[in-house]
This record gives C-alpha cells, structure tokens and sequence, in this order.
C-alpha cells in the first residue's frame, strides 16, 4: 500500500494495534502464514501482528474469527473494491 | 515503510470504503478492550458466537443472553443483545423464567464449566431433562478461572490448582455425556480451534428448538497452562489442534477427557423430543380441552 505498489495478494488485513494483546493466535493459525509480529511495540508494550507477505494473504478472516481481542479481521479486494464503489457512489448522490 | 505508516494506510483505506471488523456491531464498543487475559480463548469464542448470530439470519431483538459469574460470564456484559448478567451458578433458572415469559425469544446461556456444571450443576440437569427451549454454551477452560484457578469439576486427574496443590486426584465431568443422558436434543464439542465448527454448531443451535448444549474447549492461560508448566494460550490451541479427533455422532460415554490426552470432538446428538412448553400445552389440553388455551403459541414459539 504504499508507492511502489508491493505485491497484492487475495486479501488485506486491518490491526487495530491499540487493542492487541500479543497472543499470537492470528500469526499461528493464518493458513497461509502471512502474518508476524511487528517490531514495534503499542502502548501497553505488545508486539502486534503485521502482514509481512501481503502476496499470501487471501482475505479469509479466519485471523478475524480466532482473534480474541477482536484486533485484526481480513477482507478480500474484491469485496474492498465493492465497498469502495458504494462509498464513492454515496458521496456523489449527496453532493 | 514502516509498520506505523502501514497502519495508518490501514485505517484511511477503512475510512474510505466503511470498512468494520464484522463482530464489532455485535459488540457494545465502549465496554471493549475487555477484561480478558492476552490468549484467553473466551473472545475466540466470541468471534463464533457473532458468525452464528449473523448466519442465523435471525431478529436480534428476538435473541437474550444469560451469563452467570466467572470470567465467561463477562460475556452477556460484551454483547450488544439483551444481555442479563445473573447470580454465580443461576444463569439457566434465569434464562428459564425469561423464556417462558417471552416464549418467542430464543435464551441464550454462555456461561463457564464452574458456574454451569459445579454451583449450577443441578439446574444444568433439571433444564436437559425437561427439555427446556434454551442454548447453552459452556466455555470449559477446566478451571475457575475468575477467583483464581481452583479445582472444577471439570478439571482432569493431574493437574495442579490453586486448592489441589499436589495435583487434582478427583475424576472430572465428562460434560456432553452428562447433557445428553439427561436429555438434551442437541449435544456438541468443539475446541477454540475449530473456530468454523463451533461457529456452525452456535447456529445450528440457534436454529434447534429444545434443550442445547455446547461444550467448547479453551485456554486460560493464566491460571491453569502457565501453572502447570503448558505454555500460553497459543500452546493450547496447538495442543487442541494436534490432539483433536472429530468423531461426529460419537457415543457420549466415550468422550471424557483425559490431563493433556486426545480429545474427542463433533456433533455428539442431534435429536427430537417434546419442549417443556409442548408438552405442557399437549398435557393441559387433553386433560381441559376447549378450557385451556394453549401457551406462547400464537405469539410465534413454533
Ligand atoms: C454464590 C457464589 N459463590 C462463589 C462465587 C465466587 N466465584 C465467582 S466466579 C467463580 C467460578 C468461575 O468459574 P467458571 O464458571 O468456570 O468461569 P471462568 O472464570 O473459568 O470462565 C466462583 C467460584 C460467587 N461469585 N458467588
Ligand atoms: S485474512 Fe486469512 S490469509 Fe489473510 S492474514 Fe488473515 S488468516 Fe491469513
Ligand atoms: S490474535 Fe489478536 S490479540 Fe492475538 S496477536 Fe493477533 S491481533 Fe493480537
Ligand atoms: S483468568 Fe483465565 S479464563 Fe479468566 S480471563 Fe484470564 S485467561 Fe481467561
Ligand atoms: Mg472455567
């Protein structure tokens, strides 16, 4: 996501690291071994997870359902894109 | 780019396109972070519990949550349901008056192994056998977890607790074939690592009219793996994971647990028998015919 594009894979994640707990659930049990802990530590000291092979990533929120901090979820690009349509089809409507 | 900025991307992609974890609606936001431990596996559940509700298609102003006391029984206080948080060991006398004053509602009882098979244990017993229209979701992380890792009747022969500090020498619970020898239509077990199969069991046991009965399996690491030297959360669920055997329509009798022996999991009973309401409305008109008017029917329990 950031200038030079990195590769796609199926999906994204989005953390939400103020409320992770370092318990490395999503890390494990990810199918396809996309995610790892940051470097970085949030405010009460917990390494959160990033999606270090976002090429891998299919977008299955299975991370999303073992997360018990409610953290982390995945969604495909394909359902972002349609999100993102809607949004800009909303804002024109009501300008 | 650093992971900061890779977040910040984040949350401006979720801005834009109204984007939302699909549990959060689910949740009453302002209660959460919770109160729960790093790798407690009570939010897992949680997450299932949220795919179920979503799956059911159903009304969630026809949905109430029971819990009792213990850390599960946080659970009713996190969700954005009718939610009743009772006294320790009452949440099924609750949710029974609850349910047959509001016949059409679906109760939902999440409480912990403690509070439903130890204090509780008799009203777990009474509702089976009467096959009372409820959902019961038993969290069993063999412990007591909220006052400090005592011994439950669900924790195996082996391990140390706070008041078996030599080791457990009780023979413990064996849950499913408890529920289903006392009635229950529907008996299920699975662990916080067959996330998609206990979410598919919450809503099959939604969807089920009469006495249902989960059990899930989850860490608490805190005050029973870390005590007994079995690592964190995480290393229950590989445990979980590694150990699991999905046995569906397995005979009860063969589904106790073993301290850290394989563990048998899947939908246990799936069954048919008269509620508690049917047979009482069944009951009353033979005996008074045209005097009785039957209960809770024309207000949707069918
Ligand atoms: C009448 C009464 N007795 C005892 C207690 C103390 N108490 C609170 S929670 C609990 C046990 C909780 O264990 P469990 O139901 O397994 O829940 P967990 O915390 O493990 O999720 C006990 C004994 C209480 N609150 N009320
Ligand atoms: S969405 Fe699926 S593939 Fe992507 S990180 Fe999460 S669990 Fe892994
Ligand atoms: S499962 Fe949730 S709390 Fe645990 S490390 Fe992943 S994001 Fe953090
Ligand atoms: S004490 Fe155990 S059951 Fe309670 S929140 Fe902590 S890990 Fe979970
Ligand atoms: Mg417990």
């Amino acid at each position: 996501m950031s200038g030079d594009e990195p590769k796609k894979g199926k999906g994204t994640v989005f953390v939400r690291a103020e409320v992770c707990k370092g318990c490395s659930y999503c890390i494990d049990f990810c199918p396809t071994h996309s995610l790892e802990f940051s470097r970085e530590f949030n405010a009460k000291g917990y390494h959160y997870p990033t999606l270090a092979r976002p090429e891998d990533c299919t977008g299955c929120d299975l991370c999303g359902l073992y997360c018990p901090d409610f953290a982390i979820y995945g969604v495909r690009w394909k359902d972002i894109e349609e999100k993102r349509q809607k949004a800009a089809q909303v804002a024109k409507a009501s300008e | 780019m650093s992971e900061e900025m890779g977040l910040e991307m984040e949350q401006d992609l979720e801005r834009e396109c109204a984007l939302e974890n699909p549990v959060l609606p689910y949740l009453r936001q302002d209660r959460i972070p919770h109160i729960w431990c790093p790798g407690c596996g009570i939010g897992t559940t949680v997450n299932c519990f949220a795919r179920a509700l979503t799956e059911s298609g159903m009304n969630m102003d026809d949905i109430a949550i029971v819990s009792g006391i213990g850390c599960t029984g946080r659970v009713a206080g996190y969700l954005n349901l009718d939610s009743f948080h009772t006294t320790h060991g009452r949440a099924i006398p609750f949710a029974t008056g609850l349910k047959l004053a509001n016949p059409h509602m679906k109760v939902v009882v999440y409480s912990g192994d403690g509070d439903l098979s130890a204090i509780g244990g008799n009203h777990l017993l009474h509702a089976a056998r009467r096959n009372m229209d409820l959902m019961v979701v038993c969290v069993n992380n063999f412990t007591y977890g909220m006052t400090g890792g005592q011994v439950a009747p669900t924790t195996p022969t082996g391990p140390t607790q706070t008041t078996m500090p030599y080791g457990n020498f009780e023979s413990s619970f064996n849950l499913p074939a408890l529920a289903s020898a006392c009635g229950a239509v529907y008996v299920a077990r699975w662990t916080v690592y067959h996330v998609r199969q206990l979410a598919k069991a919450m809503r099959e046991g939604l969807q089920k009219k009469g006495f249902v009965f989960i059990e899930a399996l989850s860490p608490c690491p805190t005050l029973y793996s870390r005590r007994n030297r079995l690592g964190d959360g995480v290393d229950q669920v590989k445990y979980y994971k590694e150990r699991s055997i999905v046995k569906n329509g397995a005979d009860t009798k063969d589904v106790g647990l073993t301290y850290q022996g394989d563990i048998v999991v899947g939908k246990f009973v799936d069954r048919e028998r008269p509620t508690w309401m049917d047979s009482m409305n069944e009951h009353f008109t033979k005996v008074l015919g045209n005097k009785f008017t039957p209960y809770g029917v024309e207000n949707g329990q069918d």
